[in-house]
């Protein structure tokens, strides 16, 4: 069970999150130029590190609001978490 | 002692005595015809039909850690192929019949026992999905019926079928062929009919690397050194995206934990297997007699093999509502896998765009019972270069084309 951090509410149980994948993914700026191979890539492929992963979180049963968060995925531990927009976190 | 009564077995009597070393942990040698990557079931069936099927013996099988440990070792065993699609019942369906002969095959006890799987519907678009799914099977030749609630009671008589209850059983399909069988023993009899036929087992060796060289994959590089390979063959289950990395080559997977728990021992008390979708849960009573229960995916990514406990708890909700009788039951041990899940809910078996790289993985939390059927088709892939037709239209180029095999809610479980 993960302790999330939500950036507007603090630390919840993940009971009350919804899970959104990988972060950062942005649709394609011109769709009608991608080859098949492109809209595969873009549908189907997420990266699965073990390891630093940039994921994203809504936090449903409280604020309701999207946020991102690195966390590891071979420890669980989360890293940072930061609001929609924002860059990814540099973690040393 | 006194004989035992026709037709009832005292639980645990046909478990073999624990098996001393069946095969020889093999030192790595400099090169082989095939290296593959996993000593998981799947790896381990692929080594012995390799062998068997196509004469194929200079192979060696990797395992980072002991052989079969991982999901082979933690699954709940369910064995069924009751799926919806044409592609899924072909190689599921495969593999049902080689389980029906896999004891004799490998001369070794599997406790294989075919006492039937109940998938049970909860919603009217529940049944008609499952009459639905009833009928395909038959077309694919798979057996296969639709029961009432009060006929899925005669199958498991522990199954509250009463009406007032938030998910009402409102029928459920049955194949009778399916069951159960017992994974350590099925590990166990493929490791020693592969290494009697010459394969090598490795054990606690982690394959940390891939040699690729002009487009063809050449070797793997490993915590025991650089092993040259004619062809690699991946079979890393939870672990196929940080493996198949290794050689540039990615895959449309997510890795998740998986849980499932057992009981303390019981008395017998559940004849056959129940599976129910909408309030997701699966229970079988294991011949020692623990009550053997599994649940869906933690939704986040994770390698670690451990889970959320929210899932266990809507587990337990769920088993109670349906078996009133396991209220009293105690858990005894709760565990966790890693499973990589393919956006089809549909494994990826074939080729990769690196030469001499073969992929198994993406089979979520359902591959045990494809054990004997993918060994089979991915052995004949690695030994021809062309996939088994039954494995074809489960390559990773589908994800291009589109023609996925989406088994997503059709396949009697959410994946
Ligand atoms: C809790 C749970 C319940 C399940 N229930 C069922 C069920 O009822 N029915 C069913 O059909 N399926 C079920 N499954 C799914 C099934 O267990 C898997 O789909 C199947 O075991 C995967 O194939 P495998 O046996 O080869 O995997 P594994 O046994 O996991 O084999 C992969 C092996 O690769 C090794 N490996 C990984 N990386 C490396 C590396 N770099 N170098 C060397 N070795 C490496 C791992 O240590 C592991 O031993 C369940 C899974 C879990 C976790
Ligand atoms: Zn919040």
């Amino acid at each position: 069970m993960l302790l999330i951090p939500c950036p507007w509410c603090g630390p919840r149980d993940e009971a009350e999150f919804h899970y959104g994948g990988q972060a950062h993914v942005a649709y394609p700026e011109d769709p009608a130029a991608l080859s098949d191979e492109e809209w595969a890539r873009y549908l189907f492929f997420r990266d699965n590190p073990k390891g630093l992963f940039a994921e994203r979180w809504s936090h449903t049963a409280g604020c309701r609001r999207w946020f991102n968060a690195v966390r590891d995925t071979a420890t669980n531990e989360i890293h940072a978490v930061y609001r929609v927009g924002e860059p990814r976190p540099v973690i040393a | 002692m006194s004989p035992e009564p026709q037709g009832r077995r005292t639980p645990g009597a046909d478990l073999p005595d624990h098996p001393d070393r069946l095969w020889r942990s093999a030192e790595p040698k400099r090169a082989y015809d095939v290296v593959i990557v996993g000593g998981g079931g799947h790896g381990l069936a692929t080594a012995y039909y390799l062998a068997k099927n196509h004469g194929i013996t200079n192979v060696a099988v990797l395992e980072r850690g002991w052989l079969a440990g991982g999901n082979m070792a933690r699954n709940t065993t369910i064995i069924r192929s009751n799926y919806l699609w044409d592609e899924s019942a072909g190689i599921y369906e495969h593999a049902l019949k080689l389980w029906e002969g896999l004891e004799e095959d490998l001369g070794y006890p599997l406790l294989f026992s075919q006492r039937g799987v109940l998938n049970l519907a909860h919603s009217l678009q529940d049944v008609r999905d499952s009459v639905r799914r009833v009928n395909a099977n038959r077309l694919n030749g798979v057996d296969a019926e639709w029961l009432t609630p009060e006929q899925v009671k005669e199958v498991c008589p522990i199954v509250d079928i009463s009406p007032d209850v938030r998910y009402p059983v409102l029928g459920g399909t049955y194949q009778p062929r399916a069951g159960i069988a017992k994974h350590d023993y099925v590990a166990w009899g493929f490791a020693k009919a592969a290494a009697d036929l010459g394969v090598d087992m490795i054990e606690h060796c982690e394959v940390t690397g891939l040699d690729v060289r002009d487009g063809r994959v050449t070797g793997v590089r490993t915590t025991r050194g650089p092993i040259a390979a004619g062809k690699v063959a991946l079979a890393a289950a939870g672990h196929s995206s940080v493996v198949a990395g290794y050689a540039g080559v990615s895959l449309p997977l997510q890795s998740h934990p998986l849980q499932a728990l057992v009981s303390e021992l019981l008395e017998p008390v559940h004849p056959t297997v129940v599976m129910s979708n909408a309030v997701h849960v699966y229970v079988s009573q294991a011949h020692k007699g623990e009550l053997v229960m599994g649940a869906g995916i933690d939704a986040a990514n994770s390698y670690r093999q451990r889970g959320a406990f929210h899932i266990i708890e809507r587990q337990m909700s769920a088993a109670l509502e349906l078996f009133p009788v396991f209220a009293r039951a105690h858990v005894l041990r709760t565990w966790g896998g890693v499973v990589d899940v393919t956006p089809d809910a549909s494994p990826i078996v074939g080729l990769t765009p690196v030469e001499d790289l073969y992929v198994n993985c993406g089979w979520g939390t359902g591959g045990f019972k494809a054990t004997p059927g993918v060994g089979w088709c991915y052995a004949h892939t690695v030994a021809t270069g062309e996939p088994h037709p039954l494995n074809a239209p489960f390559s990773l180029e589908r994800f291009t084309t589109g023609k996925l095999v989406d088994e997503h809610g059709a396949a009697a479980v959410a994946h």
